[in-house]
């Protein structure tokens, strides 16, 4: 990103703070309904043991749900791109399980995996899962016919122009799921904790509200969208190395 | 046993040719120094005979085109009008048409697995190097490579120093030189030729004819143009494909690649150029 597009997302994120601190001094708004900006920073600096400690937790959860929802969404992509049995018994039930909110599932993963790390985990997972499959899939089909064709006058085996046609030729397709996934799986993990946690910032949050704090509360949620940022980039980045022409 | 094998000795590589007796002559290079040593198969002639239609509409019939034993097979003729599908039915690739008639090689053996066949875009792997661009056959089919080959063919094609390149690194005459060493690598004897060539300038592309016609010398080729220069420069054997049916020019008995400016490879342009514009 070049310097001036850089100043502008700092000018831009200024103008927000501004809006905000204006608002909050022109309604008089008491600090218990919205916080200044100041005021969150403060929360934050006095916090921040008790943020850090809580932030570490839902990071945990956040990159295991990562390394493996996009592990089983690569494998679920590859056994349906290999065999047409498998396309055919799979998608129905894929386009089906794609429809319901994996939200909803929230309560009844609390009930099957406890309080602790498991049930967000699996959360993060299935909601990871979905994209990183149907968008690995889809460019797993969409291997361009002249590879396909070139591959066939060679005589490769079919398992060998998967692993060096068409999986390298959808890696993109990869990179893009994984970027969906690195957004979606933060709010995965928050939802579990709102559910039923003793730790992590989606539970830090729900305490703070309960409690009125509500400066802690928008401390964590600042903490919370920092780490989605950060996330996206670092896939991000592994995209771009994905990229064919890096 | 006949063949060589390089010799690393102070330093210098060295060439050792040996036969079942043992070594018999040290040479100064492993490079061939003609194309012969490339290698080939051996030459066979391909017969096409039939007709194609596309949900029921007639795209041709009746058309017979011979593909002489080690030369070069010019199919001429404008876009949409076939050709490509006749290529794609030899190579044993889905064509998408029905096809009646029967392909056939002069010895009797199955067609499909002695092809080699290079398209109008390079089709080079875009995320591998171009060494495994060149080696992509025997990658794709679990087998050991000829090192020796492999070097020879990437010297021929001037990209020696390019091996750990990506292709989108090269220029398009030199991406179109890589898909030639790889055609060339899978050492068949018949190739297939969809307009490699169309998408060069001018200057790239009559140097390119050069070499495909100079390295493919002796197998039998079948090129798929839509350019008149590129048949009259590099056809043993010209076809014109209209819709009415396919005809044969009378070429002289040049070797290709014939010049530029040859009077009679422009004559032979000129009277494919009339066959072109001319109706049916």
């Amino acid at each position: 990103m070049s310097l001036r597009l850089s100043l502008l997302g700092l000018l831009g994120v200024f103008l927000l703070v501004a809006l905000w601190q204006a608002v909050v001094s022109l309604a008089d708004l008491p600090r218990f309904i919205l916080p200044g900006p100041l005021l969150v920073l403060e929360a934050l600096w006095v916090n921040r043991e008790l943020i850090a400690g809580h932030s570490l937790v839902t990071l945990a959860e956040v990159l295991m749900g990562m390394v493996l929802g996009a592990a089983l969404g690569f494998a679920t992509a590859v056994s349906l791109a290999y065999s047409p049995t498998a396309r055919n018994l799979v998608r129905p039930v894929l386009v089906f399980s794609q429809a319901v909110p994996v939200f909803a599932l929230a309560p009844i993963l609390t009930l099957w995996l406890g309080y602790g790390l498991l049930s967000k985990v699996a959360m993060a997972v299935l909601i990871i899962y979905f994209p990183v499959t149907s968008s690995f899939f889809d460019g797993l089909m969409r291997t361009p016919r002249g590879f396909l064709d070139l591959a066939g006058t060679m005589g490769a085996s079919r398992g060998r122009q998967l692993l060096l046609v068409r999986i390298p030729s959808a890696m993109p397709s990869l990179a893009s799921g994984l970027r969906l996934g690195a957004v979606y799986a933060p709010i995965g993990a928050v939802i579990g904790e709102w559910v039923g946690a003793s730790k992590g910032l989606g539970y830090l949050m729900l305490l703070a509200n309960g409690r009125v704090k509500i400066d802690l509360m928008f401390a964590a949620l600042l903490v919370l969208g920092l780490m989605a940022v950060l996330l996206y980039v670092m896939v991000d980045r592994l995209g771009h190395w994905m990229r064919h022409d890096a | 046993m006949v063949g060589r094998f390089a010799v690393h000795r102070n330093g210098n590589s060295k060439c050792a040719e040996f036969n079942d007796s043992g070594v018999v002559a040290m040479v100064e290079s492993c490079m061939p120094s003609d194309t012969s040593a490339i290698g080939q198969g051996q030459a066979v002639a391909v017969a096409f005979r039939g007709g194609a239609t596309l949900e029921g509409s007639v795209i041709f019939e009746n058309l017979e085109l011979l593909m002489p034993a080690g030369r070069w097979t010019s199919l001429l003729g404008h876009s949409g009008v076939g050709k490509t599908t006749i290529l794609r039915l030899i190579a044993g690739l889905d064509a998408a048409v029905e096809f009646k008639g029967d392909i056939v090689a002069s010895d009797g053996k199955p067609i499909g697995p002695r092809v080699a066949y290079m398209a109008q875009s390079d089709l080079l792997f875009p995320w591998a190097s171009i060494r495994n661009n060149i080696l992509a056959g025997a990658r794709l089919r679990g087998e050991a490579h000829d090192t020796l080959r492999f070097d020879a063919l990437l010297e021929r094609t001037g990209l020696t120093g390019h091996a750990d390149k990506r292709p989108h690194q090269l220029s398009g005459g030199q991406r179109q030189r890589a898909a030639l060493a790889r055609t060339l690598m899978e050492n068949r004897p018949i190739i297939l030729l969809d307009e490699p060539f169309a998408s060069l300038d001018a200057r790239t592309k009559a140097q390119m004819q050069d070499l495909a016609s100079e390295l493919l010398n002796g197998r039998t080729v079948l090129q798929v143009t839509h350019d008149p220069a590129e048949a009259a420069r590099l056809g043993h054997r010209i076809y014109v494909m209209r819709r009415s049916g396919l005809h044969s020019e009378p070429v002289s008995d040049s070797i290709p690649p014939r010049q530029v400016d040859d009077p009679e490879c422009l004559r032979v342009q000129g009277q494919l150029h009339r066959f072109l514009l001319e109706a049916g």
